[in-house]
């Protein structure tokens, strides 16, 4: 079972990481008997780092995120976090009946924020992902790319110590997903977040992390691991992204070529 | 992409990120193009000739034809098929008389009163069957099963229990109508897109809360359509009891106006009967279901406008 760390409320104990996966292991019943997914996943995210976590479809990356959300419960292994993380998906998941701005309340009352507080926070959050404005927008009002920050300014009304994102960028054509990736880096940095990200796409996660980790398929397990030490802001076209990503391309493209071969 | 630097509610957006200084304009081009200009609703005209004008014309057609059918004497007997002036002429007595709107305001406040009932009784019983495994076995396949029983079928063992009052019809009004809101609401919380349970989980929207700002918001359009139905299995089984078992101290209602004007065999009397219970059967749809329907689904961006 995920358990969780109480949050240090005077800075007196430490918390060295926002995340801990420590071998973790997940099946699932299959027709042939239980279907192994994700075999002895060892992971920590420390607080503050943003990390991606990279894998063909279907090699496990969103069954590992719900688990580390407490939506569904390790076969094996334990999962620690620095309170309730907040979760983003691939679609945007606002509810339709609310306002962009109501959305966000929910998610401060859900949290106990006092209702003489709700607005204006709401009203923060939207300017911080540049939705000035939007606050009484219906969802099939706003594009794509605005119903994700929407999205992700909900995920911040959580106040939690950990974002996780399961490709919430997927969806989005290429020039609002680098506008995207730009606001997500800037978010991160202002506001010192540590962020799991899950992707399939190698360059978005070059682009964004200062560690891509690579699961994986059938079952997942980390494959490998790199650090990022190319200087943010990054642009997704800049040769160093590109340099990256060549390389583990080659070790994702191994990895997948692995399965063939029997 | 030039270009873009130029737009106007970009230049006063404070650009704190070190992400490169045109971001935010990029951001607002993309947002401003993406975003669909809503044309404000139709008007007057339009609507009359889209909503209003075709159910008029239908009207029209069918007095023309009832009328036509008396004129070329296909019909001639009036105690089978009265002229449109004679109904007519029964509406303007009763409404001389004044008894007109009692007639109406009797079975409406009984239709609505027992609608009521059916709400309360309803609603908790249909989230109980979504909610509660247990519960839906036990009494879910009873609940759609019921829903397919004519509920004139309720009002002989209600007579035979309660008696020729008022309790009587209240209880033939709520057999008929708590299957169709407890099954509107079991369809619709079944609905509710896995996605949004699972957002509402993360944000600890759990047990009741999830219940209150998840499910049952978001089961509202299968909820409104089940009262809906419910209201007209309510106004059915009303006219029904109404018919079997009027009574002098019950008042008359539109069911027992229908009735007497059988026992007077005046054709003319069951028409208006019929056609007040039409009217005010379409009358509480189109004034109270099907504009809150609507509101619902606008809101939601579910109402395609054409
Ligand atoms: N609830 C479930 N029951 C059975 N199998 C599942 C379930 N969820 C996921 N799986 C299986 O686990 C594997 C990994 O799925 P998923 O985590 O969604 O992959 P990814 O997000 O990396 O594309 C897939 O083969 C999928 O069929
Ligand atoms: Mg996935």
């Amino acid at each position: 079972m995920a358990t969780t760390l109480a949050k240090a409320a005077d800075g007196a104990e430490v918390v060295e990481h926002a995340a801990r996966i420590e071998h973790v292991s997940k099946s699932f019943a299959g027709p042939a008997g239980p279907q192994l997914v994700l075999d002895d996943i060892t992971l920590d995210v420390a607080p503050g780092e943003f990390v991606t976590l990279l894998g063909a479809s279907g090699c496990g990356k969103s069954t590992l995120l719900n688990l580390v959300a407490g939506l569904d419960a390790p076969t094996a292994g334990n999962i620690t976090t620095n309170g309730r993380p907040a979760l983003m998906f691939q679609e945007h998941a606002l509810f339709p009946w609310l306002t962009a701005g109501k959305n966000i309340e929910l998610a401060l009352r859900l949290r106990g924020v006092a209702k003489s507080e709700r607005r204006d926070r709401a009203e923060e959050l939207l300017e911080l992902v540049r939705l000035k404005g939007a606050y009484g927008k219906r969802v099939h009002e706003l594009s794509g790319g605005m119903r994700q920050r929407v999205a992700l300014a909900r995920a911040l009304a959580q106040d939690s110590q950990i974002l996780l994102m399961d490709e919430p960028f997927a969806a989005l054509d290429a020039i609002t997903r680098d506008v995207l990736h730009d606001e997500l880096t800037r978010i991160w940095r202002e506001t010192q977040l540590s962020v799991l990200f899950v992707t399939h796409n190698v360059r978005e996660a070059v682009r964004l992390a200062e560690r891509v980790v690579l699961l994986s398929s059938r079952p997942g397990r980390v494959a490998h691991e790199w650090r990022v030490d190319i200087p943010q802001p990054r642009r997704i076209e800049d040769a160093a992204v590109a340099e990256l990503s060549v390389e583990i391309t080659e070790q994702l493209r191994g990895e997948i070529r692995r399965h063939g071969q029997h | 992409m030039a270009s873009t630097e130029t737009k106007a509610d970009a230049a006063d957006q404070p650009v704190k990120d070190s992400t490169g200084g045109d971001m935010a304009g990029l951001e607002a081009g993309l947002d401003a193009l993406e975003t669909t200009a809503h044309s404000g609703r139709p008007g007057f005209r339009q609507t009359f000739v889209e909503k209003i004008l075709p159910p008029l014309v239908a009207i029209a057609l069918v007095l023309v034809v009832w009328q036509a059918l008396i004129s070329f004497k296909v019909v001639t007997d009036p105690s089978k098929l009265p002229s449109p002036s004679d109904v007519w002429g029964e509406v303007k007595n009763a409404w001389l008389e004044g008894t007109l709107l009692g007639y109406i305001w009797t079975s409406v406040s009984r239709g609505l009163v027992g609608f009521l009932f059916a709400l309360v009784i309803g609603t908790p019983l249909g989230l109980l069957v979504a909610r509660v495994k247990f519960v839906r076995a036990a009494i879910g396949p009873i609940l759609s099963g019921l829903q397919s029983l004519p509920s004139v079928a309720w009002v002989p063992p209600a007579v035979i229990w309660l008696g020729l009052n008022n309790s009587m019809m209240f209880a033939v009004i709520l057999l008929g109508a708590v299957p169709s809101i407890a099954n509107g609401l079991v369809s619709g919380v079944d609905q509710v897109p896995p996605l949004f349970l699972r957002a509402g989980r993360t944000m600890g929207a759990t047990g009741l809360r999830g219940t209150w700002h998840i499910v049952m918001p978001a089961a509202l359009p299968g909820y409104l359509a089940g009262l809906k139905q419910g209201w007209a299995f309510s106004w059915r089984s009303l006219m029904a009891a109404e018919i079997i078992a009027s009574s002098p101290d019950l008042g008359i209602g539109l069911g027992q106006l229908l009735e007497n004007g059988r026992t007077a065999s005046s054709m003319s009397m069951v028409f208006l009967a019929i056609f007040l219970i039409l009217f005010v059967g379409i009358a509480i749809d189109l004034l109270i279901f099907s504009p809150l329907e609507r509101w619902v689904l606008r809101s939601r961006g579910l109402l395609v406008k054409s």
